[in-house]
């Protein structure tokens, strides 16, 4: 019998349509041509419902890790939402000083999102999983009718070997240690903020996003005894930084001239009415050490691409009440408190 | 950021932070009230009251737009869009502001009321003319600064015959809420709010010029400096007023020559008045009615005024018993002298309106300087040597 033809997706002008998600032989074909090309790996291929991984180290223990991604707009300078689903899942592994081994992806799709557009998420999902060293080895996708989702929800979760002994947690600030930052505060957000359809403005700014587990990676080789680490996403680094203080039961003094920011990014946060201490960043990190520590960790972070203008912003101070202060430029000092509400919708 | 940088420079506020503790005098205490929600957000943001010596005080006044909204106001733009079905276009930080039987426009959206926000006027214009089987109403609120943009939209909407487009219009005017503040009891019979002076306001002042204030320093013999919204201007008028009271003078100075004359903008003026007249009255969060204290939409424009279109009317309110945000807005108390401030009331949850704006007195002292209280409460822990 001849082997029936099967046509190929139309990955140039088709789009998705409620088959896709219906588990049948459209659903296969999408997985195949797609998906399965793009992410290509010995787990996936198997094709069973779930991935057989090996075991970690002797001693390790596992870190897993989940973050949803709904962005607008999908695409923005500096990335879209599929390297960005992968670098924030590969980050919240990273932060906890483990290994990134695998990456598990659900995909939620409207019906009626072209394909095309599909194709390059899944693309730059997948370059981005290829430059982290971290697969895609297990997946999802459903599609729900059109209008009910925004057309396209990514759901990652990635799994890492922490070495046995390493303790990096938010609850381990101690008066005293310093706080340092990776970089320039505000990039992403303010990316984001400059597609949006209701205040759209010509801006260089690109979004920050990038897998930081190599970062990571250098800091903890020359101080395996960072206490903290954690990327300042949502609520930016002031709210980064309430939750460790909180956490660790302690406050915090910052310096705001320490703290880089963009000029360009200043200056769309200051017409905008926002702060870019609590606009999202998408590779950045906040580590906290100790005191000794700190030169040779700005040292070793500004040798790497992803921590070129790494600075120590602030010490770690005795506070009952777990405020986080900022001597201003100006020379007063204020609080620099939890974001409240919400700055802007829809980020990651 | 050039332009800008310059007037937050550290060097400079040192500088005038040490003018003005050599010129004021020992035994004397200075009561400044800064009129506008953009002074109350600076000083805040900056740690100026940290610069400034202990005999010297900045009492938070009443210019914020969103704070002296009252209560029923904010019902009626929530039963437009959800009783009558009409798209709500307002500024984000209407969104928020508390309203009867628990809501605020945030609440009534998550019920289904179609309210959106935009960064300004010609934004729900632009939304009505792309829809037009919708029915688009701005709730514009704001002092004299936003003003002048919600009438070019009104003139535009009439020009184009826009019919599915109306204004809301809840504009309120500067001058009458200080002479309001002066004429209070608080102020002038018992003294219990001593004011010696106003910071007058930076983006009002561009618009009605610095002449209105002529009124106040004359009658009321209080000096008044209009002053720009960065935290060097706040500092340079804080100098420019303890000179006046040093002085004796109560004049109208200006620092913020760069955008602010006497005039003020006159074609800005006309639009106004070729578009608005004066409402006999209006009720304002904190003050009551004030009379002739705001703006309302002239017959001519009867058809884009949501208030005649739809018939409203409003409803007095009043506030959550315990809220002190009237006193505050007065200047008579402090946030922290109200018992709900950073309990049951706070930016997440505010109770009133002074909690929801950035601009409002309690949402800048709970953002930004609550460590202050909490200092004077508690005893500075002694530092653990070496730590641990």
């Amino acid at each position: 019998m001849k082997k029936g033809y099967v046509r190929p997706l139309d990955l140039r002008h088709g789009h998705v349509d409620m088959g896709h998600g219906a588990g049948g032989r459209a659903m296969a074909q999408l997985i195949e041509e797609l998906f399965l090309r793009a992410f290509d790996n010995p787990y996936l291929r198997a094709g069973n419902d779930g991935a057989v991984l090996p075991a970690p180290g002797p001693g390790e223990r596992l870190v897993m890790a989940c973050d949803a991604h709904v962005v607008s707009p999908l695409f923005f300078p500096g990335g879209d939402i599929g390297c960005l689903s992968v670098h924030g899942t590969v980050n919240d592994v990273a932060v906890m000083g483990a290994r990134p081994l695998w990456l598990a992806a659900g995909f939620v799709l409207d019906d009626g999102f072209p394909l095309a557009q599909l194709k390059r998420i899944v693309d730059s999902m997948a370059a981005a999983a290829r430059e982290a060293g971290v697969p895609v080895v297990s997946g999802d996708t459903k599609v729900v009718e059109r209008g009910h989702g925004d057309g396209v929800f990514i759901t990652t979760t990635g799994v890492g070997a922490l070495p046995e002994g390493r303790n990096i947690s938010g609850d381990r600030a101690r008066q005293g240690d310093a706080v340092l930052l990776s970089g320039t505060v505000g990039d992403h957000g303010t990316a984001i903020l400059s597609q949006r359809e209701s205040l759209a403005f010509d801006t260089a700014i690109v979004s920050d996003t990038a897998a930081l587990q190599g970062l990571i990676a250098a800091m903890l080789e020359a101080v395996p005894d960072i206490r903290v680490l954690r990327d300042p996403t949502r609520g930016g680094l002031a709210t980064t930084l309430n939750e460790i203080a909180a956490q660790s039961g302690v406050g915090m003094m910052l310096e705001e001239a320490a703290i880089p920011v963009q000029p360009q990014v200043a200056a769309a946060c200051e017409f905008l009415g926002l702060d870019p201490l609590y606009v999202a960043n998408e590779g950045k990190l906040v580590a906290v050490c100790a005191a000794p520590d700190a030169d040779r960790l700005v040292a070793v972070m500004r040798a790497h691409p992803l921590g070129a203008n790494a600075a120590r912003i602030g010490t770690v101070i005795a506070d009952d009440h777990h405020f986080v202060q900022l001597r201003t430029g100006f020379g007063g000092a204020r609080m620099l408190d939890w974001l409240s509400g919400e700055q802007l919708p829809r980020i990651c | 950021m050039k332009y800008i940088d310059e007037f937050r420079d550290g060097e400079l506020a040192r500088g005038l932070a040490a003018a003005i503790a050599r010129e004021v005098r020992p035994g004397r205490d200075y009561a400044f009230m800064e009129f506008c929600g953009g002074h109350t957000h600076a000083i805040s943001r900056y740690g100026v009251a940290d610069l400034l010596p202990p005999n010297v005080r900045m009492v938070h006044g009443p210019g914020c737009p969103v704070c002296v909204l009252p209560i029923g106001r904010i019902d009626m733009g929530i039963a437009l869009a959800l009783e009558r079905g009409v798209t709500l276009a307002t500024y984000g930080d209407c969104l928020r502001v508390p309203a009867s039987g628990g809501l605020s426009m945030l609440k009534a959206r998550s019920r289904g009321a179609d309210i959106r926000m935009v960064y300004s006027g010609a934004d729900a214009l632009a939304l009505a003319r792309r829809e037009p089987g919708r029915e688009v109403a701005f709730f514009a609120i704001g002092f004299e600064t936003t003003t002048p943009p919600t009438a070019l939209v009104l003139r535009q909407a009439r020009e184009n015959g826009l019919c599915n487009f109306s204004v809301l219009c809840n504009h309120v005017l500067t001058p009458s809420a200080v002479s309001t503040i002066l004429e209070s009891p608080e102020v002038r019979q018992y003294g219990t709010v001593p004011l010696d002076g106003f910071i007058g306001p930076a983006h009002v002042s561009t618009v009605i010029g610095s002449r209105p204030y002529e009124f106040f320093a004359e009658e009321y013999r209080k000096p008044v400096v209009i002053a720009g919204f960065e935290p060097l201007d706040v500092m340079q008028a804080i100098l420019m007023l303890v000179r006046q009271v040093n002085e004796g003078r109560a004049e109208v100075e200006n620092e913020f020559t760069r955008a602010v004359t006497r005039e003020g903008n006159l074609k800005a003026q006309a639009l106004v008045s070729e578009v608005f007249e004066l409402r006999r009255r209006f009720e304002w969060r904190g003050l009551g009615e004030v009379p002739y204290s705001a703006l309302r939409i002239r017959p001519q424009y009867a058809a884009w005024d949501a208030e005649v279109k739809y018939r409203l009317a409003c409803r007095t309110v009043p506030d959550h018993q315990a809220c002190e945000c009237g006193a505050i807005l007065r200047g008579v108390k402090k946030p922290r002298d109200c018992r709900l401030f950073a309990t049951v009331c706070t930016p997440e949850n505010p109770m009133g309106s002074c909690m929801v704006s950035s601009e409002g007195a309690c949402a800048a002292h709970y953002s930004y300087g609550r460590h202050r209280d909490e200092a004077e409460r508690v005893p500075v822990q002694a530092p653990v040597p070496g730590g641990s």
